[in-house]
């Protein structure tokens, strides 16, 4: 397939990169996990085929040969160019060689999942096929996507019988709002706020800011209140991890994060809410919700995925 | 000092459902270092089903695993379990744990003797040694070395001394790829960040910021005062590991001049340059 337009930032992503931490080398992966195995599961590919991920603006992508795409996530308005079909989020999609998709500015959320039956076949660096551009791994040449990239695409049964059976699958994606609740388990350094400060943390929305990316999600509203300074001696952060600068304010780390911060972490958000902050937008408002690990892991066990 | 950390309790966290801290302690300190680097072994070798992977850090452990195997519940018992494993060896591993302290903490010359001596650390028995990290300090390479000298009124021949005439511990790797945070740098050259941040150090770098030193594995924005450069590539995206150092390693820096910076420079491109071990 090639990249007829990259958009701001399409990066090629699967579950993320496992083993590497102790050299400072991330985990990376898809933001939204939710979206992603969905995407997969819609064009029969296993958990982690490697898909993209696009942002918030538009991109385009042609297609060499007869396929099933499907698209989860963000809803970008995906439109074939050849004959002006409307690509539903949700389903399978079936592309004819020579065929263009283009997609649009996102309606609502932030991230677009574009699976293609088969997987996006890069080469698998230290166990992933996950683009991390710091670390210049992954992904296609370690970088984002540009205009004019061509990516090989893994072979696919895309016999009458498993297309028939494919394209009657279907997810209703999640509802993205602008008040998104959030999770969140006490982190290890919750002890260094005060109780004013935990309260204000817990019964006041913050809201997104457009300084957010993959690395993390800042956000704004009134200072928490620590006991003394945020600094601590750097410990191990994770995706999730909501740190608390010197000035007050909350970051909450996201997938391409650094694999160690030095500020204190009051909270972390529940794994099965990622999905919701993956695609919070600019002027959204975040209500963090407090809640007991037991609670969160005995409901994850009764969901069908499996992160 | 032995009879506070003695005292000190082990904390496990959980850090969200999908990862657990164990903390030693909350700060720099080669005991606690030690403690958690053992911890991480011996997990490593029980090999317990779930645990995706595990971050050392100076003073704690981050345990990544898979909630749909493992409950936050269960992995705290199997941890407890470890961990008394570890207090009923501790006579043995606090006494290693005192000889470290002191050759990290032994100051002018004499050092690299005792280092390379007799005690040497389990982990330096593992990669053979010390290893030789050249450097050209100053000029071009060190640019704040100037700025340095004025501030703390040493002179720069005197700054690189100190710099180069202690032995380095790599307590943990992290920021960047294969970014080593090395403890025990000489007093008399601490030196706060710079007040704004450049916003791209070259890669290989050699820096003080406050009171750590290390190397700028790739090309990054960064506030540390930049007092040479090592022709070596401290991340390598292509080798296996895919980085220099791990923690653990003692690391040594070896002044050398532009020309034979150069000169090693041109091997480690060409692939010829073996990393070289003190013993």
């Amino acid at each position: 397939m090639e990249i007829i337009s990259a958009g701001p930032l399409s990066t090629v992503q699967d579950t993320g990169r496992f083993g590497y931490l102790e050299y400072g080398i991330g985990q990376s992966g898809v933001m939204d996990r939710d979206a992603f195995q969905k995407a997969n599961a819609l064009v029969g590919n296993r958990d982690n085929e490697a898909v993209i991920e696009t942002t918030l603006l538009g991109s385009a992508f042609r297609f060499d040969k007869d396929t099933l795409i499907a698209c989860m996530g963000a809803d970008m308005q995906g439109r074939s160019e050849t004959d002006g079909r409307i690509v539903e989020r949700g389903r399978a999609f079936p592309v004819r060689a020579g065929e263009t998709v283009r997609f649009g500015m996102a309606k609502c959320g932030v991230r677009g999942y574009i699976a293609v039956a088969g997987g996006i076949d890069v080469p698998v660096v230290m166990g992933s096929r996950s683009t991390d551009c710091k670390c210049r791994i992954g992904g296609y040449e370690g970088r984002k996507l540009k205009d004019g990239d061509v990516l090989s695409v893994f072979d696919a049964d895309l016999s009458e019988k498993a297309r028939k059976r494919l394209l009657k699958k279907s997810f209703s994606p999640l509802q993205y709002g602008a008040d998104i609740v959030l999770r969140v388990i006490p982190g290890p350094q919750i002890g260094y706020f005060t109780e004013r400060g935990i309260q204000t943390f817990l019964e006041t929305a913050y809201e997104v800011t457009s300084e957010s990316d993959r690395m993390g999600i800042r956000l704004r509203g009134p200072v928490i209140e620590g006991k003394g300074g945020m600094d601590i001696v750097s410990d191990g952060i994770t995706f999730g991890s909501i740190q608390v600068t010197s000035s007050g304010l909350p970051i909450i780390l996201a997938a391409d994060h650094q694999t160690t911060g030095g500020y204190a972490q009051i909270a972390v958000v529940a794994g099965r809410d990622l999905p919701y902050l993956a695609q919070a937008r600019p002027g959204d408002r975040i209500h963090f919700q407090k809640a007991a690990i037991e609670d969160v892991q005995r409901e994850r066990k009764n969901r069908w995925y499996r992160w | 000092m032995e009879e506070t950390d003695r005292e000190e309790k082990v904390h496990i966290a959980p850090v969200g459902d999908e990862a657990l801290l164990v903390e030693f302690g909350e700060r720099i300190d080669e005991t606690i270092n030690r403690r958690v680097h053992l911890l991480k072994k011996r997990l490593d070798k029980t090999g317990i089903r779930g645990i995706r992977e595990t971050l050392p850090t100076y003073r704690s452990l981050l345990i990544f695993y898979d909630p749909a195997l493992l409950s936050y519940r269960r992995l705290c018992r199997k941890l407890a379990g470890l961990l008394k494993v570890e207090e009923t060896q501790t006579v043995g591993g606090r006494q290693t744990a005192g000889k470290a302290q002191t050759v990290g903490s032994r100051q002018v010359a004499g050092k690299a003797q005792t280092v390379g001596g007799g005690q040497a650390t389990e982990e330096n028995q593992a990669v053979g040694g010390i290893l030789a990290v050249p450097c050209c300090y100053g000029g071009r390479y060190g640019p704040d070395l100037v700025d340095m000298e004025k501030a703390l009124q040493i002179t720069a021949d005197e700054i690189v001394r100190l710099h180069y005439g202690v032995d380095y511990k790599v307590y943990m790797l992290g920021f960047l790829p294969g970014f080593p945070y090395l403890g025990g740098l000489d007093e008399r050259i601490r030196m706060p960040r710079l007040a704004v941040p450049r916003t791209k150090i070259p890669a290989r770098s050699v820096g003080i910021g406050d009171s750590q030193t290390g190397v700028y594995p790739v090309d990054s924005p960064g506030g540390w005062r930049l007092i040479g450069k090592t022709p070596l590539d401290f991340y390598c995206p292509q080798k296996e590991p895919p980085v220099l150092c791990r923690a653990g390693t003692y690391i040594r820096f070896v002044p050398v001049d532009e020309k034979a910076y150069e000169a090693i420079r041109k091997d480690v491109e060409s692939g010829v340059y073996r990393p070289e071990y003190i013993s």
